[in-house]
């Protein structure tokens, strides 16, 4: 059971703390939805785990070996990221942007396996049938799932997505949420950048809120996002139902005056 | 490494335009007058062949691959189709050190270039060095290339008579004529090391493709990539402007046309650029041999000619598609 775990993890960036001794841990087998305001740190949370920043102090553990102790290539075939944006420079091919996820595991030069783990990928975002169209011939949904495919590729133990579902129509967002659960499933750790709380209230097992960048609540959803914690966070009172037994919960109003974040026409 | 099937072309392009360089020059002989009955033929044939053929070749294709190859890796580490081995600053740096050596009368242009191309090299090493961004390099970059140009000018306004400024002109202009194996011994093994860096970067710039946070979440090391690239870039083309003087668009165009031929990928687009901006820079080169001018056209002169106009036809395409 290797599980990621951020310890004390601080990040100062000019003088401001992004992160603020966050400890938390995503296990195996879940999906870990993690929330949060505009500038809360979750960015940065994710591409400290990626290896893509050093932390100013605290260190992430990879079922108890630090991050930074791993050499670059092993640490990514061990940990994959989805950057929120990301364009491809070349007009490449679907199959060959997802290609470059296999790039860690070169070494190796198992054509058979780099193959069916790009087929693979291909297939569980829905996209198979474009393997070989150009990307800039996609959509711009649809491009995001090519490369949300290029993160499975890499077929790694740690899977950090940076809102993966911003980009998709209802219907994909549902499939996606549906992929990183059977993903999870298959014993690994997904984290998930939402800002969507419906959709985290419905489809993480457990839920981390920064604010901040300190981790203001950690839990099942229910728990996670009740209405002190967004009242705190987000400043704002929300829905909610149960629907077939689960949560359902949609941003309703904003309290107060919310001086700080009034949008002034 | 594999060839892949451009740079199968290209590398038979590349021999055919050898031959035709062995045989085109200003007397009439030809390769295969080495071979005559006549032994004073004889001598004179593989006299030219070798001594003024050969090392005119040879640099035109270095030159040529050079610029091909680190425009190639320059785009690919910008991700910019219009980046080109200018935007680092190490040609203009090349030629303002040969420039010096001209003014002042020192060293060869030659060695004063391949000086110029060093220090360019250890500045932009020493800011990638230091973790600086693509693009922190890149206008640090033309900041060296725009005092370089401007001391360069300088130089020729202080030159100490007209036949100097003349002469500081002319070599600026970029050539191979006249070129002797001494000029190829000084510059093709820096160039050499330079390709070894160069070719090295292939990998990482296939990351790059999907932006820095993918490839460095792939585990490429960004900084040791933009310091091979660099490096690489001030080893071969400073040390071939250093004896060829500035060429300019070869290493933008090239790369541009043949990635559409390898399928966007950076790693199959290193070997067939530089084997296309050798064999573009060789074509140039014959085409001056053959253009019927009073004075023979400088390399440079004929290549901006080509090149400068498709440049702007690129820049409009690019506009028309965003």
């Amino acid at each position: 059971m290797t599980t990621l775990r951020w310890v004390d993890a601080t990040s100062t960036r000019g003088g401001a703390r992004i992160l603020d001794a966050v400890a938390l841990e995503a296990r195996p087998g879940e999906v870990l939805g993690i929330v949060g305001p505009n500038g809360a740190g979750k960015t940065t949370l994710l591409r400290c785990a990626a290896g893509l920043e050093p932390l100013s102090s605290g260190t992430i553990l990879v079922g108890g070996t630090p991050l930074a102790s791993l050499p670059a290539r092993a640490r990514a075939r061990l940990v994959s990221f989805l950057p929120q944006q990301a364009e491809a420079a070349w007009p490449m091919r679907v199959a060959d942007a997802v290609a470059l996820g296999r790039l860690p595991h070169d070494a190796t030069r198992d054509a058979a396996r780099d193959g069916e783990a790009i087929a693979r990928a291909l297939d569980a975002v829905g996209m198979a049938g474009a393997a070989s169209r150009a990307l800039p011939s996609l959509s711009g949904g649809e491009r995001a799932l090519v490369l949300l495919a290029r993160a499975l590729a890499v077929e790694a133990h740690v899977l950090l997505l940076d809102e993966p579902c911003a980009a998709l129509d209802p219907g994909r967002q549902l499939a996606a949420m549906d992929l990183f659960r059977r993903v999870a499933a298959q014993g690994r750790v997904v984290c998930v950048v939402l800002h969507d709380l419906g959709l985290a209230a419905r489809h993480c097992d457990r839920v981390a809120l920064l604010h901040r960048g300190r981790l203001a609540t950690l839990g099942v959803p229910d728990e996670a996002l009740d209405d002190a914690a967004l009242a705190q966070a987000y400043g704002i009172r929300a829905v909610r139902m149960r629907v077939e037994g689960q949560a359902l919960l949609a941003p309703w109003e904003r309290l107060g005056a919310g001086a700080s974040r009034e949008m002034r026409p | 490494m594999s060839l892949s099937r451009p740079a199968l072309v290209l590398a038979i392009a590349l021999a055919a335009l050898v031959a035709l360089s062995a045989s085109l020059g200003a007397s009439r002989l030809r390769p295969w007058d080495v071979l005559s009955a006549d032994e004073g033929v004889r001598a004179v044939a593989g006299l030219v062949l070798w001594e003024i053929r050969a090392p005119r070749t040879l640099l035109a294709i270095a030159a040529g691959a050079s610029l091909g190859l680190s425009g190639a890796v320059l785009q690919g580490l910008t991700r910019n189709p219009l980046a080109d081995p200018g935007i680092v600053g190490v040609s203009s740096l090349a030629a303002l050190g040969a420039v010096l050596a001209f003014h002042f009368g020192l060293w060869s242009p030659a060695a004063g270039g391949i000086a110029g191309g060093l220090a360019a090299g250890a500045l932009l090493v020493a800011l990638a060095g230091r973790s600086a961004g693509t693009l922190t390099l890149v206008l640090a970059g033309v900041a060296l290339s725009s005092l370089a140009v401007a001391l360069t000018s300088l130089a020729l306004n202080l030159a100490p008579s007209p036949m100097a400024a003349f002469e500081i002109m002319f070599w600026l202009m970029g050539s191979v004529a006249d070129r002797s194996w001494s000029h190829v011994a000084l510059a093709l093994p820096l160039a050499a090391i330079g390709w070894v860096l160069l070719m090295s970067t292939g990998r990482g710039l296939a990351a790059l493709s999907l932006g820095e946070d993918v490839a460095a979440s792939l585990g490429i090391d960004l900084a040791r990539l933009r310091l091979l690239a660099v490096a690489g870039t001030a080893l071969s083309v400073g040390a071939c402007v250093a004896v060829a003087g500035s060429i300019g668009f070869v290493g933008l165009v090239v790369p541009h046309l043949l990635r559409g031929l390898v399928a966007q990928d950076p790693r199959r687009l290193l070997p067939a650029s530089a084997l296309g901006g050798a064999c573009l820079l060789l074509a140039a080169d014959i085409a001056v041999r053959l253009a019927p001018t009073g004075a023979e056209l400088k390399l440079g002169v004929a290549t901006a000619l080509v090149g400068a106009p498709f440049f702007l036809w690129q820049v409009l395409r690019l506009r028309g598609a965003a």
